[in-house]
């Protein structure tokens, strides 16, 4: 009896240490709290990805306390707000880790946010992981504490370029247009898709760039428009700048045959109710993820999502999904690493290991960029955001070509 | 570039300037008034936004109908912060105090919308949104057109109003010299209060075409403001005309600049123009004397 006793025992000990050892405990963290910081853009330009972020750092960190917290720390997160300025991203971080001494911090939003922050976190020797600073500025310093857990975002159009230039002859675009805005999201996003569309024999009739900071958007449409070329590839920051381009194109008759925008068409319903229903419809935008996903945990971050926020599958921004992978990756590294090191959690990074995460596979190379996951393109049908590109990937439906006419 | 384009942005540069006339001219006019500048100007115009996209979207009211209402609730915030705020300054420092007293209230107007309204981007939406006119093979938009007919109605509105009216002369009178103004009974005041709540009034109608022709969030009053501000400082603090002119002629500027050369250089041309101006005339195109005078 006694030895039957004692045989249930080591069961159960040992099924706990299996399920502690894969981050999968179901009791509740009961040490004292771990503080993780990070600076989002809650008011300012960015306040809409922001605020998404905000919402994925937090359901992430919901998760993660109802499975024991990190290593059975409760976690408390200390999200401060920078205005969507670089300036104040950097008071932030200096704030969380030199003021609030919190044990770890995670990225902001934006390319433009991540690269001062960034450094300040390499200062002081903190592992910097991030969801959504994906340009190349992100990883041109010769910091080792930045790993980005997104689809890096210099070929984020490779697979849509690919595609446009393997059209049938009859189906194939003849000229395109390449206005860009200047942010360091964006602007190294188009020069790899034109090499590749002009490869293929696909004349540029228009290339510009313009500033960030523009709020009339008209004259550089109505141009676009005149000049009516067959594909507009479009590097946009938000939704304002996409909502501008497609009501100018509509008041200007002109409907181009493939129609891609960077951001903006990824931010679910609010694209739609900027652009008016039946607009959106063609569409095609670059991510790493969408509400949609087949993925076991994706579906149940949605599922948690919508229970809090309301919505539907295709109205959660992606910027969600990056913020909760960030969340995930660093749950992994400090599981894996047994600790709250900083410089074991950075080489644990660095070490080549694959891990997971809502939006897919993640594993950095030496410079933090994740290599494991590459970019769907997606294209707005029947006004539900898929995944169309690159062809043939799990759950991807066939591109429309041309694109349907406005408000149909 | 070619002539057409040419064209193209010179109409489109006028058309703009008549929405951006409609977001000025309130600055413009509280300025004369009460030497107040108002740095809140810019959230107020995404205020009167989302006031007329709430009537559009919750209750079906069309946009320039919903004007009937959205005017009226402006005027009486207006008024409003005339008694709250704006009257409370001292006559010394009432400018530069008044900067950082409107800056609060756009805080407040920014914080209270995005409890409201969240800060997912919208849009007005309407038939005439979208909708164009071809004429002499360009195409108009609708709402640019309306935009800019309203424009210049409501600019016309207010010079008469300013200087054809007793009202308007004791806005003038109390612009000049309040105390003289009391001596011979006019309510200074009241005369101030109505002013401001004009001006804050006609915002109504600039936020309902700025949201029906630009995505917007609680925080696009900050992108509005600089422009609103070289506006009215280019077309002369304090004039209605003024500010009508100088939108017109720094949209057309911005936007030929941006199609003949690039839209890297369209801002700077914006504000350059206003360092140009500023140095040979610095009262601006209609300046304050002008502006005060019969």
């Amino acid at each position: 009896m006694r030895m039957r006793r004692l045989g249930t025992a080591c069961v159960v000990l040992l099924a706990a240490s299996a399920m502690a050892a894969f981050g999968v405990s179901s009791g509740s963290a009961t040490g004292s709290p771990v503080t993780i910081g990070a600076s989002l853009s809650l008011s300012g330009d960015f306040s809409a990805d922001g605020q998404a972020f905000q919402r994925g750092y937090e359901l992430w960190a919901t998760d993660q306390n109802k499975k024991g917290g990190l290593l059975g720390h409760p976690i408390k997160l200390d999200i401060i707000s920078d205005a969507s300025q670089p300036a104040q991203v950097i008071t932030n971080y200096n704030k969380l880790i030199g003021s609030d001494h919190d044990a770890f911090v995670l990225g902001p939003f934006s390319t433009l946010l991540t690269v001062p922050a960034s450094k300040v976190a390499s200062r002081y020797g903190y592992a910097f992981v991030e969801g959504a600073g994906g340009a190349p500025a992100a990883f041109g310093n010769g910091l080792k504490n930045v790993f980005d857990v997104s689809v890096p975002v210099a070929l984020n159009l490779t697979a849509f370029a690919k595609w446009v230039a393997a059209l049938p002859p009859s189906q194939r675009p003849k000229t395109a247009a390449y206005p860009t805005s200047n942010d360091p999201f964006t602007e190294p996003q188009l020069p790899p898709a034109q090499k590749i569309l002009q490869a293929a024999g696909i004349k540029t009739v228009y290339s510009t760039v313009f500033p960030s900071e523009v709020t009339d958007f008209t004259p550089i449409a109505t141009q676009i428009a005149a000049k009516k070329p067959d594909v507009v590839v479009l590097g946009s920051v938000d939704v304002p700048t996409v909502s501008a381009f497609i009501h100018t194109f509509v008041q200007q008759h002109y409907n181009p045959k493939i129609f891609i925008a960077t951001a903006g068409p990824d931010q679910g319903a609010a694209f739609v109710k900027a652009v008016g229903t039946g607009n959106e419809n063609g569409i095609f935008v670059p991510n790493g993820w969408y509400g949609g996903s087949p993925k076991a945990d994706s579906m149940q971050m949605v599922k948690e999502y919508i229970a809090k926020y309301g919505g539907t599958p295709s109205e959660v921004n992606a910027d969600v999904a990056e913020a909760y992978s960030v969340g995930q990756v660093l749950t992994q590294a400090v599981q894996a690493t047994h600790g709250f090191n900083q410089a074991k959690i950075i080489a644990y990074l660095h070490s080549n290991v694959t891990l997971n995460s809502v939006q897919g596979s993640v594993k950095f190379d030496s410079k933090g960029e994740n290599t494991a996951l590459q970019a769907t393109t997606f294209q707005w049908q029947s006004g539900a955001l898929v995944p169309t590109l690159p062809k043939g990937s799990a759950g991807t439906k066939p591109p429309i070509v041309p694109k349907p006419a406005w408000g149909s | 570039m070619s002539l057409t384009e040419l064209l193209q942005a010179i109409i489109d540069g006028v058309l703009t300037g008549g929405v951006y006339a409609l977001m000025a001219a309130g600055l413009s006019l509280i300025f004369g008034v009460m030497d107040i500048v108002n740095i809140a100007q810019g959230a107020m115009v995404i205020l009167a936004g989302y006031l007329s996209y709430s009537l559009s979207v919750h209750l079906g009211i069309d946009l320039f109908l919903g004007l009937l209402i959205t005017i009226p609730a402006m005027f009486a915030l207006g008024v409003l912060m005339e008694w709250g705020f704006m009257r409370r300054l001292r006559e010394g420092d009432r400018t530069s105090m008044s900067i950082l007293v409107t800056y609060a209230v756009a805080i407040v107007i920014e914080g209270v919308l995005s409890m409201i309204f969240g800060v997912d981007y919208v849009q007005l939406q309407a038939s005439y949104v979208d909708s164009s006119v071809h004429i002499f093979g360009f195409y108009l938009a609708d709402i640019y057109l309306l935009g800019f007919g309203m424009a210049v109605a409501l600019m016309v509105g207010l010079y008469a109003m300013l200087y054809r009216t007793k009202f308007g002369r004791g806005v003038r009178a109390s612009l000049q010299n309040r105390t003289a103004a009391d001596l011979i009974g006019i309510n200074v005041n009241r005369t101030r209060m109505i002013s401001v709540g004009i001006g804050v009034a006609v915002t109504a109608a600039g936020g309902m075409v700025f949201g029906a022709t630009n995505a917007f969030n609680p925080n696009s009053g900050y992108d509005l403001i600089s422009r609103l501000l070289a506006i009215v400082i280019l077309g002369g603090m304090g004039s209605i005309g003024g500010a009508m002119a100088a939108a017109v002629l720094l949209l057309v500027l911005s936007d030929v600049v941006a199609v003949a050369w690039s839209p890297l250089w369209a801002p700077l041309v914006f504000f350059a123009a206003i360092v140009i101006v500023l140095s040979i005339r610095p009262t601006g195109l209609f300046g304050r004397t002008a502006a005060r005078a019969q």
